[in-house]
């Protein structure tokens, strides 16, 4: 009966596997809660370049300032342009109404669209705009097409846009290909290559992906402020409730005894 | 002098035997602690029942605390969860504890319905049991569809118009049955109202009565064991089973090792995997929900799943019904036979360790078919997948109605007189 429990939690255990996402190849990356300097770099970036159109409407500075170790006059001094108060959320003066006539679609919340879409997803998003110019405002992107948002940080990245090449070939499980004879990956035409026209933004593609970095893991900090609270508690709540079973176990062992 | 009803068990003097005189107090620790024998083989299948006590006092208590930050309006839902998650102190771990409590429900009851599935403890004399106990599980599918509604998230919301739905394939009174039970020409801020005074009271009295029903016919007729005898028939010269052992304080103290395994495996999920992998807390409810907006993909939560996906395995329709209509009918039948299950088995013996291979087998089948289905109704359909789901769902019926054959004609084993 003890296989057949066991059985039975491992039968179960394909529910708990992440469900797959879309076609589009995500670009991985690691974000680290601990990583205080990056949060509050990733933060400057975000009132920035974020702030301005979209809303963090849930999310306090004065939690930021709390949970970055930023001093909150800091905070005030140079991370809020609103004129709001430290105890505020991150909110804007942009008019939804309007903001939907000038995009298409009102700038959506911010503060749970690393919950909703995932770390990854915003790397890779923020990452990926190229040039349209069938598109309102001249870029498209990759892993949200007809996208209504402006390549706001084109002016970091410069100007992106697809060209043809020759690129290595994956098959369906991701593996690259491999030619038989040469034992080399096989290549195969594309014209989806993003490349970044030299010199057009200011920053080379290393430091921009790092500022992205930095901007998703602070935008991930946002999706669950209280996640180093949850593992820092969690650790010690586990530690408690092992010892409890341990106690009780032999609490049990004592009581069953006198039991024939 | 002495007060009160005379034949009942009292405390020798002091406070005790003051209330014992105007109340059954300790007649009631003897008749359901103390003085309760439940047989002394119980394996690891029967520390379910108790766990799921604990989560359903766990979804009580950490309900009123969220009850005393939530607002039911349509404008106001989702941005209080928000601060509940983000201002309110130790809120997270408070919803957290909620939303994860309800995947844990279910989980344990799953587990708690198919150890009486195996070990025959619907048959007589336990049917009430069983019945109470399949109402129960009734009334916590409708809590926990009514709870989910709550958050007002995009999945809340399209879950609850889909599951809504349902009621307008039923002929002629459909659409206006649903429309009634909304109170609205589409879900808004009167349903969510509507469905959340259900969760936080009807049902929470429905449930806690019909548990308090549960528990006093078990203790009734006794608990059956892995063996499926009646410990009773086997009584020393006190009138004690000589294969029971009091509940208090032996079962409870088994129990509670069982309640920190429990604990440390839901410490684990409320404190490091809260979302349950996408299937505890959809990815869609972090986004407030909108009329205008269908989600690509709308699945309900995992512990609806296989019903769901029988719904959707009724692809045509027959006799004049539509195929939607036909899908609820045999959803709904999928539940209702569970009910009448003490009546479909036929065998000599409760216990599967006596009955044939035949019960066996079934069971084994009736298992996979619902995990199967469960695991399918998490997904988007295919051709390949709804043939697969029409083909569980065949088999999940045939296991309740072919069993009034197989266990009949089934060679059982002998059933020793005393537990192994």
């Amino acid at each position: 009966m003890k296989k057949l429990f066991l059985l039975s939690l491992m039968m179960m255990m394909p529910m708990f596997a992440q469900a797959a996402a879309t076609g589009v190849q995500l670009d991985s990356i690691q974000v680290d809660a601990s990583d205080k300097a990056s949060l509050q770099r990733g933060m400057k970036t975000y009132v920035n370049y974020c702030l301005g159109c979209h809303t963090s409407e849930y999310q306090r500075y004065i939690r930021a300032a709390e949970d970055l170790h930023m001093p909150p006059e800091l905070v005030v001094e140079h991370l809020i342009f609103s004129g709001q108060k430290v105890g505020e959320q991150m909110t804007n003066a942009m008019d939804p109404k309007l903001a939907a006539n000038w995009f298409g679609a009102a700038p959506p919340d911010l503060t749970n669209e690393v919950n909703l879409r995932g770390a990854d997803w915003v790397y890779t998003y923020l990452r990926t705009f190229y040039a349209d110019d069938s598109r309102p405002y001249g870029v498209n992107n990759v892993v949200f097409p007809s996208v209504g948002m402006p390549n706001v940080l084109s002016e970091l990245q410069g100007v992106q846009s697809k060209t043809c090449g020759q690129v290595t070939e994956y098959d369906a499980h991701g593996a690259a290909v491999i030619d038989s004879l040469t034992g080399k990956p096989m290549t195969v035409e594309s014209c989806e290559i993003l490349s970044i026209a030299q010199g057009s933004g200011s920053m080379n593609p290393a430091e921009f992906d790092a500022t992205i970095y930095d901007l998703t893991n602070f935008m991930a900090y946002m999706s669950k402020p209280y996640k180093t609270d949850s593992q820092r508690i969690g650790m010690w709540a586990i530690l408690f409730t092992l010892l409890m079973t341990v106690v009780f176990y032999f609490l049990k062992k004592e009581f069953w005894r006198d039991v024939k | 002098m002495a007060v009160g009803n005379p034949n009942r068990a009292k405390a020798e003097s002091g406070i005790i035997r003051w209330i014992d005189d105007r109340f059954p107090l300790t007649q009631m620790w003897q008749d359901h602690m103390s003085k309760y024998y439940a047989s002394k083989n119980f394996n690891v299948w029967y520390v379910f029942g108790v766990l799921s006590l604990l989560v359903l006092v766990n979804q009580i208590l950490t309900g009123v605390w969220l009850t005393m930050s939530y607002v039911p309006t349509a404008e106001g839902a989702f941005a209080s969860v928000e601060y509940i998650m983000r201002d309110v102190e130790m809120g997270w771990i408070i919803r957290y504890m909620h939303s994860s409590g309800a995947s844990a429900f279910f989980v344990v009851v799953y587990l708690h319905m198919f150890r009486g599935l195996m070990y025959g403890s619907y048959q007589k004399p336990r049917e009430l049991i069983w019945l109470f106990g399949m109402a129960i599980y009734l009334a916590l599918m409708a809590e926990g569809f009514f709870g989910y509604l709550l958050p007002w998230g995009q999945m809340s919301y399209w879950g609850a118009q889909v599951i809504l739905s349902l009621a307008g394939a039923i002929p002629v009174v459909g659409e206006d049955l649903v429309q009634w039970i909304r109170g609205d020409f589409l879900i808004s801020g009167i349903t969510l109202n509507r469905f959340f005074s259900l969760h936080v009271i009807a049902l929470p009295i429905v449930i806690l009565a019909l548990v308090v029903l549960h528990i006093l016919a078990l203790h009734d007729v006794g608990s059956n064991n892995p063996d499926g005898i009646e410990i009773d028939q086997n009584k020393d010269e006190n009138g004690v089973p000589v294969d029971g052992v009091a509940f208090w304080p032996y079962h409870v103290v088994k129990d509670l090792v069982a309640v920190g395994v429990f604990l440390t495996v839901f410490c684990l999920v409320i404190f490091f995997f809260p979302e349950g992998g996408g299937y505890f807390i959809e990815k869609p409810n972090y986004e407030p929900a909108n009329s205008l907006k269908t989600p690509e993909h709308i699945a309900p939560v995992w512990y609806f799943t296989p019903y769901y996906s029988m719904l959707r395995a009724i692809t045509f329709p027959l006799f004049g019904l539509d195929a939607k209509f036909l899908g609820v009918v045999t959803m709904g039948g999928a539940i209702a036979i569970l009910f009448v299950m003490p009546w479909l088995d036929r065998s000599p013996v409760k216990s599967m360790r006596y009955k044939g291979w035949l019960s066996r087998a079934w069971l084994a089948i009736f298992v996979v078919s619902f995990i199967i289905l469960g695991y399918l109704g998490t997904l988007a359909t295919t051709e390949g997948r709804t043939q697969v789901a029409q083909l569980c769902t065949v088999l999940y019926f045939l296991y309740f109605i072919l069993m009034p054959f197989y266990t009949r004609i089934e060679v059982t084993k002998p059933v020793p007189t005393r537990v192994v």
